[in-house]
């Protein structure tokens, strides 16, 4: 009998359907991954077998761990149930902790709720449960809060919450999407070793195929709150079925196809960076010192050439959000210079320079006015023209023909469109006054991989038909490497490699480099290495 | 914590030295001579030179600023130019009326609105939740006067349980004196508790959403125990913002209720030194006022960094 067993499984949230027939299963010590979009079900399946779900909810079917119905406890047989037996960790690990309580109470909490424990031996246990997750006492006493720790920290601090009572089941939700990936394969790692330890079962729920090709067992990829597949790892992912499998599993290894006749000339520089620093005025200590400055980009020096697409991957607090603010012109440099066209960047430029150079944020959903419609938003670029030309109109619609939109979204708010559908809003938006230079400032990580990879292409073809030069800013190597031409490894403020993109990612020089490598989860190295083992 | 919290005093005294340099060169500079305001029209001009003289206000200003320093410091507030008083007796006899009042009516608010704004966020969308809410939009939008007369009409003209208005003293009893002050501290209350509730229950709603409280769920709390071991204290940061204020303003804006019930209170001496020109009754109260709010601003700020150990690393 397996350790949990879901069978049938709808959901409800009012009148939407969310789940449909699920059917999982996982067993002692073995790890179940769950694979699927935004909005599949995946984290509302997690929530079902918890039983916290919003409120308004009604589920149907049945769960059964060890045997034992969950969905016929009441709440507080669940309470019980929580923490002792089913152990969960989230996805935020900055938000994941209660600012005001130190991490020893809040672990030693997981064990003192349940009565498992004097308030003495709970601290031991709790004690005993962070040194589990390697967070020993010497470094990181029980005394410490959570704004004192990192976010690979901070999530340690979680995982020791939900595995203090050794519980039977894990759930994970995208427990390392928030982190770097260094850190991500170390925290990986950690759950491994206390699956194997404890002899749990782990559900890891997870959008990035990667992870669970290198970790799970077992795997299901969900669809629209649908199970389309699910199978032992090794032969779900050489044998795909589903045509939503497929679609998933090419589009994240999504590599995009540039034209033939497509042009780079490194001499015509668009933009050049010599020698630039940024420092950040401290915090003020006292009323008669100057605060000590914090160096964030330390003599940065490269140069974008016409056509060119240049990738600058780190990880976050590098100095690489920091560099572009100063490239856009938006914050001052204390050294060095940034020329666009031959011309000085600085905070005060002309708009026409501004106008020369275009960006792409993150947030498709922070990004845009809710109030305005996409006429006005995608033609408030000339606003820095000083005046709107005639055939606005036109041109707003041009740019959006161009990313794949049609003209009639013009008259559309923006809340009307899917997270994909913005972010193609947000590069018309680059787009309208045709500039040189674009800076795509993690464009594409906050999208779904299938999105992803349509926004690739699209980036790629407008690249090649329009000549457009490209800084491309991740943290995800995988897509820096599909799209660039030359990448830029920016570590504490510094560049420490630099070079073609395939050779830099084929061979890389640098220990850091070397690192982030090695510590991004590959498909196939992970598929290799099961079938070797497997012979 | 005690790095911060003497961080936090020297900031105090700063702000006091500039808010009397402020408070004195602005009064000085508001148009209006005292002395011959004292002397009344018909004075002849070298009677009026003669009493700027007594009063030391040929004086040149930075003189003058400092005997107004060293004399606060020393409790000796000048004289009050209409009454000839010391103002230390005027402000003495006022104060020991102001400061329970206000110590009254913010216990009153603070006992009224945790209680009424944790069941209304616990409960959100309840029956009680709605009523809250709805009592509470009545609570601030009653005008505190006339809330005063109610209860002035109901419980001493028509039931004799307290007394209409004036105040008994504290000689006959620390009772009798609260029961003196109970009218008027329950009219100063009632919209201060409607705000309050209000801000708690907004506050609680921010922080039960919240990825930590959902994470406590996960650890096996219930709905109850995650509201009072992890929502509340993180939801204490603007509800004291709004306790701060409101001892502020009870200190000194509570001239209406003052006069409904004939309390001489620091509210009316500042309102009858402005009227009579009686500025240097004026400038005291207010440096003291000032004082008050100051410290009041210091005791929230150390209070917001027993609550939130973020806060506790000096600014």
């Amino acid at each position: 009998m397996s350790l949990l067993t879901i069978k049938d499984l709808s959901l409800k949230i009012g009148d939407a359907e969310i789940l449909e027939d699920v059917d999982l299963s996982v067993d002692a010590g073995e790890i179940l991954g769950i694979i699927g979009e935004s909005g599949s079900g995946k984290s509302m399946t997690a929530l079902s077998i918890m039983q916290l779900l919003p409120s308004g909810s009604t589920s149907a079917g049945s769960i059964r761990l060890d045997g034992e119905e969950l969905l016929d406890r009441n709440e507080k047989q669940m309470c019980a149930l929580r923490g002792n037996d089913i152990g969960m960790i989230f996805q935020e690990p900055m938000t994941a902790l209660n600012p005001v309580k130190t991490i020893g109470d809040q672990v030693a909490e997981t064990i003192l709720i349940h009565g498992s424990a004097s308030r003495g031996e709970a601290r031991e246990i709790a004690q005993q449960t962070l040194e589990r997750v390697e967070l020993p006492a010497d470094k990181f006493p029980m005394g410490r809060y959570p704004h004192e720790l990192s976010g690979g920290q901070r999530q340690r601090v979680v995982i020791a919450m939900a595995i203090a009572l050794r519980p039977r089941l894990l759930i994970a939700d995208e427990p390392t999407t928030a982190l770097d990936v260094t850190t991500q394969a170390q925290i990986l790692t950690l759950l491994k070793k206390l699956v194997d330890e404890d002899g749990m079962g782990l559900i890891l729920i997870t959008h990035d195929l990667a992870v669970v090709a290198d970790l799970a067992d077992h795997i299901a990829i969900m669809q629209k709150g649908v199970v389309v597949e699910a199978g032992e790892t090794l032969s779900v992912f050489r044998h795909m079925q589903h045509p939503y499998s497929k679609t998933l599993f090419s589009a994240s290894n999504h590599v995009p196809k540039r034209a033939a006749n497509r042009t780079i000339d490194r001499d015509d520089i668009v933009l050049r960076v010599n020698g630039v620093v940024r420092d950040y005025p401290g915090q003020r200590v006292s009323l008669f010192k100057k605060p000590e400055a914090f160096r964030a980009v330390d003599n940065v020096s490269f140069s974008i050439g016409r056509g060119e697409n240049v990738g600058l991957v780190g990880e976050s607090g590098c100095g690489k959000s920091t560099l572009t603010r100063s490239i856009l012109g938006l914050n001052p440099i204390q050294g060095g210079e940034i020329d666009l066209f031959g011309q000085p960047v600085n905070t005060d430029m002309p708009n026409s320079l501004r106008a020369g150079i275009q960006v792409v944020f993150q947030d498709p959903y922070g990004s845009f006015n809710p109030r305005w419609k996409v006429d006005r938003l995608v033609s408030e670029p000339f606003y820095l023209m000083g005046s709107f030309p005639k055939d606005t109109h036109q041109r707003v619609a041009k740019a959006l023909v161009e990313v794949g939109m049609e003209e009639a979204d013009m008259d559309k708010y923006i809340h009307e469109f899917s997270g994909g559908q913005r972010q193609r809003i947000a590069i018309a938006r680059a787009l309208i006054l045709e500039p040189d230079l674009i800076v795509l400032d993690e464009a594409v990580s906050a999208l779904d991989v299938s999105i992803r990879a349509q926004i690739l292409d699209l980036l790629a073809e407008l690249s090649d038909r329009l000549g457009l030069s490209y800084l491309f800013i991740s943290h995800d190597l995988g897509v820096v490497r599909a799209i660039t031409d030359r990448v830029l490894v920016m570590r504490d403020g510094v560049i420490v490699e630099e070079g073609d993109s395939q050779d830099v990612f084929n061979n890389p020089q640098h220990e850091y480099t070397k690192a982030l490598l090695g510590a991004a989860p590959d498909i196939e190295q992970a598929l290799a290495a099961r079938e070797s083992a497997k012979n | 914590m005690l790095v911060f919290i003497l961080k936090r005093m020297i900031s105090l005294l700063l702000t006091l030295v500039a808010a009397s340099v402020v408070i004195f060169f602005v009064i000085e500079v508001v148009p209006g001579d005292p002395a011959s305001f004292m002397m009344g029209f018909e004075a002849s001009e070298e009677a009026i030179e003669a009493l700027r003289e007594q009063l030391g206000l040929n004086a040149p200003l930075w003189e003058r600023y400092i005997s107004w320093i060293s004399g606060l410091l020393q409790g000796d507030f000048g004289t009050s130019y209409t009454y000839k008083v010391p103002i230390s007796d005027l402000i003495g006899d006022r104060i020991w009326i102001s400061l329970p009042l206000a110590f009254y009516a913010l216990a009153l608010s603070m006992l009224i609105a945790f209680p009424v704004g944790v069941i209304a966020a616990a409960k959100r969308n309840s029956a009680a939740d709605v009523s809250i809410m709805g009592a509470t939009q009545l609570g601030i939008a009653i005008p505190n006067f006339w809330f005063a007369m109610i209860l002035v009409l109901f419980f001493a003209i028509q039931n004799h349980w307290f007394s209409a208005g004036g105040f008994p003293g504290w000689d006959d009893g620390f009772w009798v004196g609260m029961k003196g002050l109970t009218l008027p501290a329950i009219s100063l209350a009632l919209p201060q508790a409607s705000i309050l509730a209000r801000v708690m229950r907004s506050s609680l709603l921010d922080t039960l959403d919240e990825d930590y409280v959902r994470t406590a769920r996960a650890k096996g709390l219930s709905r109850r125990q995650a509201l009072w071991r992890h929502a509340l204290r993180n939801a204490m940061i603007p509800v004291l913002t709004i306790i701060g204020l409101q001892f502020s303003f009870l200190m000194a804006g509570s001239v209406i209720i003052e006069k409904v019930f004939f309390l001489p209170g620091i509210g009316s001496l500042v309102f009858l030194g402005i009227t009579q020109r009686d500025l240097i009754v004026v400038k005291s109260v207010v440096m003291l006022l000032v004082f008050a709010v100051i410290l009041v601003t210091f005791l929230v700020d150390i209070a917001y960094a027993f609550v939130d150990p973020r806060l506790r690393k000096g600014r």
